[in-house]
Formats: C-alpha cells, structure tokens, sequence
C-alpha cells in the first residue's frame, strides 16, 4: 500500500460521494433513537474508505442510507446525500433500481442467510447482469463465468450450478462480492464482510479485496468493527461513535497520530500479538441515543474533557489541511501532545504458576452423533470426532489458551474436561483424581472446583431471575453457608467484577453485555473453583468492553490463584492472556507450547498459517501471507495420517498421509516446553513468516 | 380501543413483579388484536358467568303455545320448538362450553407441558420414543380421535372433556418441547449443569419460566379449539346432553326448524362463533405481544 | 435433490411403526373402554348366557392381545367383518362411502390451494396495509366460525325456499343423475369446507412468505436492483411455497373433522356420515376400519409431502436423520 504518497500521484481525483450532514433516527416504542447525527463523508473514485465502530455507532445504519434501504421505522432527518453530484434521497422507485447493483452495489454481512438458498449460485449472479445490462443469456452467463474467476473460484462452470449451502462460507462471500461487482458498480459497501469467517478465510478474502482494488477501478466503503481490517485494506478511515463522526482521515495518520481520545482509546485497548502490553479500557458505556445532551458524545468517558466539553456544539476541526485529517474534540492538541498508550506490561513470568499438575487428559477423545434406533439398523452416519485423542495438561495456578478456528473442537474438549459432556474415551484427572469415577459428592466437590464461563453474556443468564439469586444458586449448591453468608458472598463478588451491590436486585436485561459478563464471571467464582474453563469470553464484545473483562479476568486469576483454560480464535487476546498456549486442529492438538514459544519458530505448518493470516493493526505492513488451500476436511471422516496433510503447504507425501505425527518435544534455550505434531524435522519447521 | 400501531417487541419489563405486570397489561391491551380478542370476550364471559341472575327464564321451562317465537315481547330473543326462552338458553348455554374450553385445555396443558419439557430437555431415545407416540396420535385427525374416545365412553361433557385433552396433550407437548429446545441451547442451562443442577430443577426452574410465554399463547389459542370441536361433539348429539342447553346442541336441533325460523339458529351461532373468535384474536394478540418469535402454530 | 433409498427405507419402517401403533391405540379405545361389543349387538336386556355366547363366538373372552392380534391380521387380509347396523360388509360399505367423501376432499384440496396461497401471498407483500388487513381479518371469521354454522348459513340462503339454487342435501351419483345434479350436491359442502380450510392454509403461507420477505436474501435480491415482482415472484415465493406442500398434507387433517361434521349438515353419504352414525349405533367394526383407513390416509399423505418437499428444497440431500 502507498500511503504515503497521498494524494500526489493519484489518477484524477472525482468526488463521487458526498454525504452531507445526514442524520438518521428510528422510531421505537421508547422514543426516537438518533442513530446517525451529523454524518459528514466523501469518496472520491477508486478510494476505499473504512468505517469503523463499535456496536451501537450507527455504521450500518449509515451503510443502508446510503442504499436507501432504511427499515421502516428509520427516516433521514437532516442532510444530503449526493452520488455522483445527483442526490439520491427520494428518487423514483425505477431509478433508484438502476442505482442499486448497476452503480453502487452492497456486499451483506452473513454470506449464509444472503444467498437464496434454492437458487443456484450462478443463476444469481447473472441475473443481476440481466437486470441491469443488455445482454443475452448466453452472454450473461459468461460474464458471470468470469466473474467468478476474478474472485478466484475454481471451475466457474461447476460452481455456478451449486446451490448456496454446497459452499463453504469463504465460498459464499466470493459470490456475494461476485454478485457486486457483476455489473461493474462505480460504489462498492462492504458491510462487514470478513465478521463470522475464520482468520485464515478472512485473510483470503482481504487479499481478494486488495486485488479487486487494484483491478477495479470502484470506490470502496469497507465497514467494519475491527480496525485491524481497516489497517489492512483502507486509504482513508472514518472513526464513528455513538452516531457521530470522531475522526476522519489517512489510515496511517489515524493509526499512527489519533487526535481524538476515543479513537486513542480503542487502539490503547486491544491486545497485539507483536507486543506484551496492559491493556486501557475506555471506562462507561455507551449514551443512550434517545435523549442526547448537550456537548460533546463522548465527554462522560473522556479523560481529557473538561466543563466545557459537555456545553455548546461541537464542531469538526482540522488536525492537518495537506492529509484532511479531521477529528470532532476540542482537546485533540492536549490528546495529541499526551497520548493515551498502554504500558508495556511487566513480564507475567511464571512467578504464580506452578509445575504441579491440576488437570490432566490423556487420549480424550468425544465422537457425537448418537444415532437413533433405525440409523443403527440401517447403518446410520459415521459419528462426528469432535475431540480426537487430546493430551492436555494444565498446571496450578497457570492459564492454557487454546486456540484453533470454528469446528475445531475446542469448545468441546472445555465442555469434556468438565464432565459437561460424556466422555466417548480417554481419562480425565482432576487433583489426582479420575472425574469419570466420581461418586455424588466427589462429582459435587469436582462442580465447585471446576467451572465455566461462556461466550454469549445475553444467553449465559437466566433472564427470569435476578441477579443476587443467580449468583447465590452456586453458593447454596455447592458450598456450606446460610443465607446471611451467601448473600455477603454475592456482595463480595459483585464489588470483584466492578459492579455495585444494587445491582443484585436487577434482572439480566437492564445490564448491558459487558455488565452480563461480569456477572457470568462473578458466577463462576463463586464457589471459589481451582479451574475455570473460559469458553470465548470476550468474542462477542466490543473492544473497549473486552479489554476491560480481560483486566479483570487476570485480576481474579492474581486474586483467587486459579487455572484457567482459556478458549478463543484470536490469536492476540490468547497471546495476551496465557501462560502456555495450545493449537488445534480438527479435534487434534498440533502443538503446545509456552506463549513466547509459540509465536517463534519453530512453528507447527498449521500454526504459521494461522499467525500469518492474523490480521495486523500495522498498515504499513507489506501482506504475504501463508494461503491454505481447500477446505477443513468434515470431522465425521477426517484425513488419515496427520489431520491437516491435505491443506499443508509444506506437505511431503506418503509419510503425511498415512502416519499419524506424533507431539514430539523441541529442545528450547530457556528450558520452556515446546511440542509440535508434525513430521517435518525442526529445521524446515523453523523458516521465519515472511512479513 | 387502542389504536396505537401494534408494537412489535418483546415485553419491556420493569423492576418489579408490580411493574412488570402494569407494563404487561399495558401493551396487551395496546394490542389491536388482544383489545377486540378482550371486548368480545369480556361481556360474553360475564353475562355466562351471571346467567342465574341475568336470565329471564329457567333454561329448560317450556312455554306451551309460544314456540320459536321471534325475538321482542316476552322473548328477548325469542324461543325454540319446546317454547323455551332463547336468551336464557344461550347464556346458560355458554357455561358449558367455556367450561368444557377451559378445563379439557387445562387438563391437556397439565399433561402436555411437562412431557414437553421433559422430552425435550432429555434429548436422546427418551425424546424420540415420546415424541414418535405424539406422532402417532397426532396423525388421527383432532375431530376423529375425539369421536371415537366419546363414542366408546359414552357422550357427555366430562367425556368431551376427556376426550378433547386426549386429543390436544400431544399437540402441546410438540410446542412446549420445540420453545424448550431453543431455551436448551441457552448457555445458562450448560451453567446449571455445570454447578450440577438437577434435571428436575433445570426442567420446571430454569426452563420452564423461560418458555412461559409460548406456553400462554398456546393456551389461549387452544381454549378456541378446544370450545370449537366441544361444539361440533355437541352438534354430532355427542357432547353435552339435553335439556342441559349448549350451544352446539342448540345449532343441531335448530337445524331442523331452519325454514320456519332463523333466530333459533342465528343467536347460539353468532355467541358461539364470537367466543370462539375471541379467544382466537387474543391468543395471536399475546403472541404478539409475549413472543413475537414463535411463528404461527403449524400444528392443528 | 437426490432422495437416498436408505432414507425412503427408513421412513417407511418409521410409517409401518406408527401405523402399528395408531392399530393398537384404535384396538384399545374401541377394546378396553367401556361398551361391550356383544351387550350392544344383543341390546340392553339381553340375558347374561347369550352375552357369554357371543361373546365366545366374537373372541372376546380370548387374552387381549390374542384379540388384538386376530383382530389386525384378519383387517390385513381384507376382512374387516360385518357391520352391527348394516349388516353388510365393512369393506364394502367403507369403499363405497369413502369414495363419496373423497370427491369432497380432492375438490376442496384443489380449489383451497388455488385460492389460499395467491391470497397469503398476496397478504405478505402488502403485509401491515388494508390489504392484509382485510384478508386477515376474513380469516379469523373463516377459522373461528365451526363449520356446521358455515354449512347451515349456506343451506339458508342457497338452498332455501327464497333463493334456492342447491339441493339442501343428500346425494346423487354422477351414473343416476349425471353430472349436473352430482356437482349440484357437491358445491355447497365443498364451499364450506373451503371457507373452513382456506383460512388455516392462507395464514400459514401469509407467515411463511412474511417471514421470507425480511430475510437476508430477499435484501440481496432488492439491493442489486431487481424489481419487486421478480423479488417476489422468483425469489420469495419459491421458498416460500415449499413448506406450503407439507402444510397441504397437514390441512388435509383438519379437513377430514371437516368432513364428518359437513357431511351430517348436509346429509351426504359419505364415510364421515357412516363414522357418526357407527359412534351414535356402536358400530365397532365400521369405527375401527374407517379410522384406521383415514389415519393411514393421513400417515401417507404426509409421506408423500415429505418426499415433494425433499426434491423441492436443494438444502436438503437426504440420507440424514428423518427430522
């Protein structure tokens, strides 16, 4: 990418669109929620801008004005919106067909539920051609051929006569972006295009959009919750917050000097894989967008605002006429002389963690698929190997991140390890102890000492029940105390997790997500466990919220000198938090190690992959990327040999394919262990990433 | 009536039992569907209820001489072919079928919920072998099964009543068990078993208050139903037996009299056919309001 | 979509299965509830040696499951015995009878699906206007009027004395009357069991279609530019009428209750008649034969939505679990 050469050498700058000041409010039973205030944008031709926000801040909204596709209860309030000079708000339901997919094409979020299932892929994409384009069928379909080698799908001709649920998702997105580039758009919104894919499919389909860009000559809006991927694709960001636009400007100039204390926030709050840092939550939580005050939005969280932060209107300054770097604050010179950075975190040596054994699997295999009666007579399916022979060990006091991308396996081995799935063989000890050979009140004492902590915080509570009593339960189930001591306990708890004792008497839906997860945490300690299995805590919060359930994670690990298995697929949350790091793949680990091992060679093929495809917030840095062909293979009836020998890159043959590698140890400076499954001798495993 | 357009969230709810219950009422009755579901039931379920002190006439005394008079004079609404007063008649008549409504649902809820739950919260060959017998009632059509439960207990309203749970405990229990399976995948269940919750505690505690909108909204739906083929056994001569009035019964034997007279048709049909829409209207108005989610019963 | 063998196998041991069982549940209401079959073939005074006669001759004092057993292999090989009432052979009477109800069934089928759908469709698109509104509201009449007022409504105006067009009932077969006076007594209760089933059908599609409209895809296809009759011709309605087959199958339940209590309004020989005069008589033969014929109807009716729906629908290849 050439950033730095903006905008000298550029081809002939045209404004393409100028979104003017647009606000946008949605009607709800509760009032008017201003989701968009004051949206000021422009693109010019073969620019790709990133729009970038947390949940809440209005990007999509802001996405389906541009298409004029608002829901019902969503109305335009103020403002213009102005592609190619013409503005496109109310025009005529015929022209405004013509614009959409023929010049400014949209590609959906979820590739799966945004493909007709019962249309083949092909037929879809060359009827918007049809639509649009006076073309014959012959000639649309191979258009659509085409097309669909530009977006890199082999045998255009076999492909396009599959129905959508034949694909795999990566798959699905390259017809979608097929699908948009069809009829050659002058405007193409990306809408979370990479959100639900695996790292390494994302990486694919970031490389594609890279290429497109190069090759099309389309301007591009990329949204998106992860700056990361902004780092990677975009020229120009548009930082938005609660409705309102923070800061504008180059991608290197926003990542590099933020002069907005938000846009400071988020980069200070999410873990790198390059770096061991702290992590610097941004404190409070959103407005609420139906009653918004005076001054500036983001004030109440601020900490460089002042009294007259939260008066008056705040306007848009320029931070730098040459790059147009713009940011809404009237502190950006205070925020730019004293930035908000992390420290560098002080090395988590091992200085809690001990060698002693707390848990322990040995050959744990979990196959589901428990057939019914008459599958057993017919001969039903083959099961699903979700767990294929696991060696794990996690010490006293230590964390174990596991790692791997979705189907892997991971969830299921924490859900085995705490006896809440039946073993289908292998041996589990927990303190010495076999958890399958627990009697009632072992298999009790086990339940207060193992526990667990899940994904979703919206689904993870009980939303019939108050809070106080959702973390009493676990106290009187599993612990010797009376009420009196129960509920000091919850109240202990609750001031733990930073929430204040009122909120024992709310219910689930007055919190919000992060406030959710709190509680879910403050649940599983509650019986003061030794091992806690925590399953993607933080996947599906926003950053700020993240690194603030990271802090506190870590917190209570120093506070109640617990073990945690900590289960995720973002590489830099798990670096950020483990001690020793497993990788898996296909119900397999490949290799384990401790964190700084890792993320040096020599590495396991799978884990180069992985690390190579994890998207950097660097955007200076040049891609050239591991790719991994094909697909993951179906756990019902996985490879022979070593599980990953039909996507390796460094595949060697027989020996691959029909001898199962074993995890053997690797022989570290500093004494850390280090243990890869593959068959390849440490020298070729040892090659750096090419960055 | 409230016309404010219909809204399409869940319950908001408040801090208290109180106060959830007041915002509950409040969108119940905003609801266009549940606000006519309640004014046609309101008056029918009050004027039933009050038919000793309200009618005229003892239902069953015949007035010799002024058979199926027209409605006015003596005879608000006129009299059937014994002479018997058609308004007292049609309110006593109600009580039997709102009762034979509310108790055969309230029996097969009592049967179908728990299976439901249970069977559903199991899982495995349990599930499948309760879940294969619904089926197989269910594949008897609803009016059939009844027929031949009543024609083999002989007719009557407590065997109506008998009958009609028979015939809706595995239609419920296919609703019940489908809300407890998407409640199932809920992480706070893996929680509760992950503390070591027992199977009864995690089935009535933990997933039976999270289902309980569903519950009411087949509930009210069901009691349309069950008020509908309660009628059509009492039409066939099957249900509640004379000189008990009912409504059903009424229809039939009005039937014979049709050309010289509409009224004696007309009223049983127009107070039978309101409750029915009634309890119709409020059961989808609920749906609305309680669990905009679950998408009409497919299950009749 | 490919249909394994090993799937159709598996269904039809799963539909043998159910079959079996909905013979035991029919055997078992009609065997252990009360109601002797001999006290009513002999009439209530009859004296206690003729009962036990009988009773021997019928094999009921056989265990139960000997005359379960007896019962179902002699119904496999055509035997269903004699009507009580009748005294014919059940077979005959109920393939006679049933035909007649078949016609109503088949005719109501066609003119239900051609009717309900366009209208849920319809419902859909203008979903939430006076449209929908209206049709919607037609529908809660349809579904909460019983169909014996529907049916009698129809008997008073149309076959009354002052606008009467229909015979007010009965039935005549197409080889006496032709085929004029045979549709003639075929309207009326195939208009009322229209009104009562077209509602069920065109609220199921009205949800299925409403549901489609708001899908992900159906936004694809509007923000790439089609027009909104191709959106809603091409890609809503094909998904959204394939559930409408299995909710076809499943219709056809409601409509057989239907049929029973339209066939006693307007006096129409068919098996429903048969089946309320048999329950009013104790009929238990022509009871057993005749719910086990409609219940095994259904069974197969459902099948075979099933299996339309399978090749209907690419997402689903089967050779998986049956649900």
């Amino acid at each position: 990418m050439s950033h730095e050469s903006y905008p000298t050498d550029r081809k002939n700058w045209n404004s393409i669109l100028e979104v003017d000041s647009l606000s946008v409010t949605y009607e709800t039973p509760t009032g008017g929620v201003q989701a968009l205030r004051d949206v000021s944008l422009s693109l010019e031709t073969g620019e790709t801008v990133g729009i970038v926000g947390e949940s809440g801040s209005g990007k999509s909204t802001l996405a389906l004005s541009l298409l004029q596709y608002l829901d019902d209860n969503g109305q335009v309030t103020n403002g213009s919106i102005q592609f190619k000079d013409r503005e496109i708000q109310n025009l005529p339901k015929v022209e405004l067909q013509n614009l959409r997919g023929k010049q400014i094409a949209h590609v959906p979020q979820d590739p799966n539920t945004s493909l007709n299932p019962s249309l083949c892929v092909g037929e879809q994409i060359s009827e918007t051609i049809r639509e649009h384009e006076d073309v014959t069928n012959q000639e649309a379909r191979e258009r659509m051929h085409e097309i669909l080698k530009t977006v890199r799908i082999g045998d255009p001709e076999y492909n396009a006569e599959r129905y959508p649920h034949e694909l795999s998702g990566g798959m699905q997105q390259r017809v979608l972006i097929a699908m948009a580039l069809s009829c050659n758009p002058e405007l193409l919104i990306l809408d979370e295009p990479t959100t639900g894919l695996d790292v390494t499919t994302q990486a694919k389909i970031l490389d594609l959009i890279q290429e497109l860009k190069d090759s099309f000559d389309t301007a591009i809006i990329l949204i998106t919750h992860d700056l990361s991927v902004i780092a990677e694709t975009c020229d120009r960001v548009t930082i938005l917050y609660a409705g309102e636009v923070m800061e504008q400007g180059p991608v290197t100039e926003i990542f590099n000097n933020p002069a907005n204390p938000y846009t400071q926030g988020l980069l200070a709050a999410i873990p790198r894989v390059k770096e061991d840092r702290k992590l610097n939550p941004i404190p409070g939580k959103i407005p609420d967008l139906t009653e918004i005050s005076d001054g500036c939005i983001f004030a109440e969280r601020c900490e460089f605002s002042e009294r007259d932060c939260k008066s008056g209107e705040i306007t848009t300054e320029v931070v730098d006429e040459r790059t147009n770097h713009q940011t809404r604050c009237r502190r950006w010179s205070d925020a730019i002389e004293d930035p908000i950075e992390p420290d560098i975190e002080p090395d988590r040596s091992s200085a809690s963690t001990s060698s002693e054994e707390l848990l322990k699997a040995e050959d744990v295999k979990k196959y589901f698929g428990e057939n019914s009666f008459f599958d057993q007579i017919f001969g039903g399916e083959p099961p699903v190997k979700a767990v294929d022979g696991v060696d794990l060990t996690v010490n006293k006091g230590e964390t174990l991140g596991l790692v791997g991308e979705s189907g892997c396996g991971k969830s299921t081995l924490g859900s085995t390890l705490l006896k809440l799935l039946d073993i289908t063989d292998g041996e589990i000890t927990f303190n010495g102890e076999n958890i399958n050979s627990l009697d009632s009140s072992g298999l009790q004492e086990f339940r207060s000492n193992a526990q667990i902590v899940f994904q979703n915080p919206h689904s993870s509570l009980n939303p019939r029940k108050r809070v106080g009593n959702q973390l009493k339960r676990p106290l009187k189930l599993l612990t010797d105390s009376n009420n009196d001591e129960r509920h000091e306990r919850m109240s202990e708890l609750l001031d733990q997790v930073g929430l204040d004792s009122n909120y024992a008497s709310r219910y689930p839906h007055e919190l919000s997500g992060g406030e959710k997860q709190r509680v879910a945490i403050a649940r599983a300690f509650a019986a003061q466990p030794a091992f806690i299995v925590l399953d993607e805590p933080v996947s599906s919060l926003d950053v700020s919220v993240q690194a603030t359930i990271l802090n506190l994670l870590s917190m209570l690990r120093e506070e109640y000198n617990s073990s945690y298995l900590f289960i995720s697929h973002d590489l830099s949350v798990v670096k950020h938090i483990s001690d020793r790091i497993a990788v898996m793949y296909l119900g397999e680990i490949v290799e384990v190690g401790s964190q700084k091992s890792i993320f040096e060679p020599p590495y396991h093929p799978y884990t180069r992959a992985l690390l190579s495809a994890n998207p950097d917030l660097d955007p200076n840095r040049e891609s050239d990327r591991v790719q991994l062909e094909g697909n993951v293979p179906s756990p019902r009836d996985p490879p022979s040999g070593c599980p990953f020998h039909t996507r390796c890159p460094q595949y060697m043959g027989a020996k691959c394919e029909h001898q199962e590698p074993e995890l053997k140890t690797i022989e570290t400076d500093d004494g850390d262990t280090h243990q890869i499954a593959c068959h390849l001798d440490e020298e070729e495993l040892a090659d750096e990433i090419s960055r | 009536m409230a016309t404010e357009k219909q809204n399409s969230t869940t319950v908001p709810t408040g801090d208290t039992l109180v106060d959830r219950l007041k915002v509950l009422i409040h969108s119940v009755l905003s609801n266009r569907r549940c606000a006519v579901g309640l004014t046609l039931l309101t008056p029918i379920v009050i004027l039933t209820v009050l038919a000793p002190i309200i009618a005229p006439y003892n239902p069953t005394e015949t007035h010799m001489g002024a058979q199926l008079a027209s409605p006015g004079g003596k005879f608000l609404l006129g009299t059937d072919h014994l002479g018997r007063d058609l308004f007292s008649r049609v309110l006593y008549g109600g009580r039997s079928s709102l009762l034979l409504g509310v108790t055969s649902t309230g029996l097969a809820m009592s049967m179908g919920v728990p299976i439901g739950v249970f069977s559903g919260y199991i899982g495995g060959r349990v599930d499948e072998l309760i879940m294969r017998l619904m089926d197989t009632l269910m594949s008897i059509p609803s009016l059939l099964l009844a027929l031949l439960i009543v024609a083999m207990m002989g007719p009557g309203l407590f065997n109506a009543v008998i009958a009609i749970a028979t015939v809706y405990t595995p239609r419920i229990a296919r609703v019940v068990r489908s809300s407890t399976l998407s409640v199932k995948q809920e992480e706070f269940i893996r929680a509760a078993e992950a503390r070591g919750e027992s199977r009864l505690y995690i089935c009535f505690r933990e997933i039976l208050p999270n289902i309980s909108s569903p519950v009411i909204v087949e509930g009210s739906i069901r009691v349309g139903f069950a008020i509908l083929t309660g009628a059509s056994l009492s039409f066939l001569g099957l249900g509640t037996q004379p000189p008990t009035p009912d409504w059903g019964y009424m229809i039939s034997t009005a039937y014979d009299h049709l050309w010289s007279t509409i009224w004696y048709w007309l009223w049983p049909s127009v107070w039978l056919g309101a409750t029915i829409l009634g309890f119709n209207l409020l059961g989808d108005g609920l749906r609305d309001v309680l669990d905009p989610r679950v998408e009409e019963s497919k299950v009749m | 979509m490919h249909v394994s063998n090993r799937y159709l196998a598996k269904r039809l041991v799963y539909i043998i299965l159910n079959l079996i069982l909905i013979s035991i549940i029919v055997f078992g209401i009609t065997t252990v509830l009360p109601g002797n079959a001999a006290e009513t073939i002999l009439g209530r005074y009859a004296t206690p040696e003729k009962v036990s006669t009988l009773e021997r001759e019928l094999g009921l004092d056989q265990p139960i499951y000997i005359q379960y057993i007896d019962w179902l292999s002699s119904f496999l090989t055509g035997s269903w015995g004699t009507s009580f009432q009748h005294n014919r052979p059940v077979f005959d009477l109920i393939v006679t009878r049933g035909a007649r109800s078949l016609y109503l069934a088949v005719i109501t089928l066609a003119t239900i699906t051609s009717i309900s759908i366009p209208l849920g469709i319809i419902a859909a698109v203008y979903h939430d206007s006076k449209i929908d509104f209206g049709i919607t509201g037609v529908s809660y009449l349809g579904i909460s009027v019983p169909e014996f007022v529907t049916g009698t409504g129809l008997l008073v105006v149309f076959a009354g004395p002052v606008f009467g067009v229909f015979p007010a009932g009965g039935y005549t077969s197409i080889s006496d009357g032709g085929i004029r006076q045979w549709l003639s007594h075929i309207v009326l209760p195939v208009t009322t069991l229209t009104i009562l089933s077209i509602a069920h059908l065109m609220r199921l599609t009205r949800t299925e279609m409403v549901d489609i409209l708001k899908s992900d895809y159906i936004r694809t296809a509007r923000l790439k530019g089609l027009d909104e009759k191709t959106v809603v011709l091409k890609h809503a309605v094909r998904n959204g009428l394939m559930p409408t087959v299995t909710l076809l199958a499943m219709s056809l339940g409601s409509l057989m209750g239907g049929i029973v209590v339209v066939e006693e309004v307007f006096a129409y020989p068919g098996l429903g008649r048969l089946i309320v005069d048999s329950v009013t008589h104790r009929d238990v033969p022509v009871l057993q034969a005749s719910i086990l014929l409609v219940a095994f109807v259904y069974t197969f009716a459902n099948l075979a939505a099933d299996i339309v729906y399978t090749y209907l629908n690419p997402r689903i290849s089967y050779g998986g679990s049956a649900r």
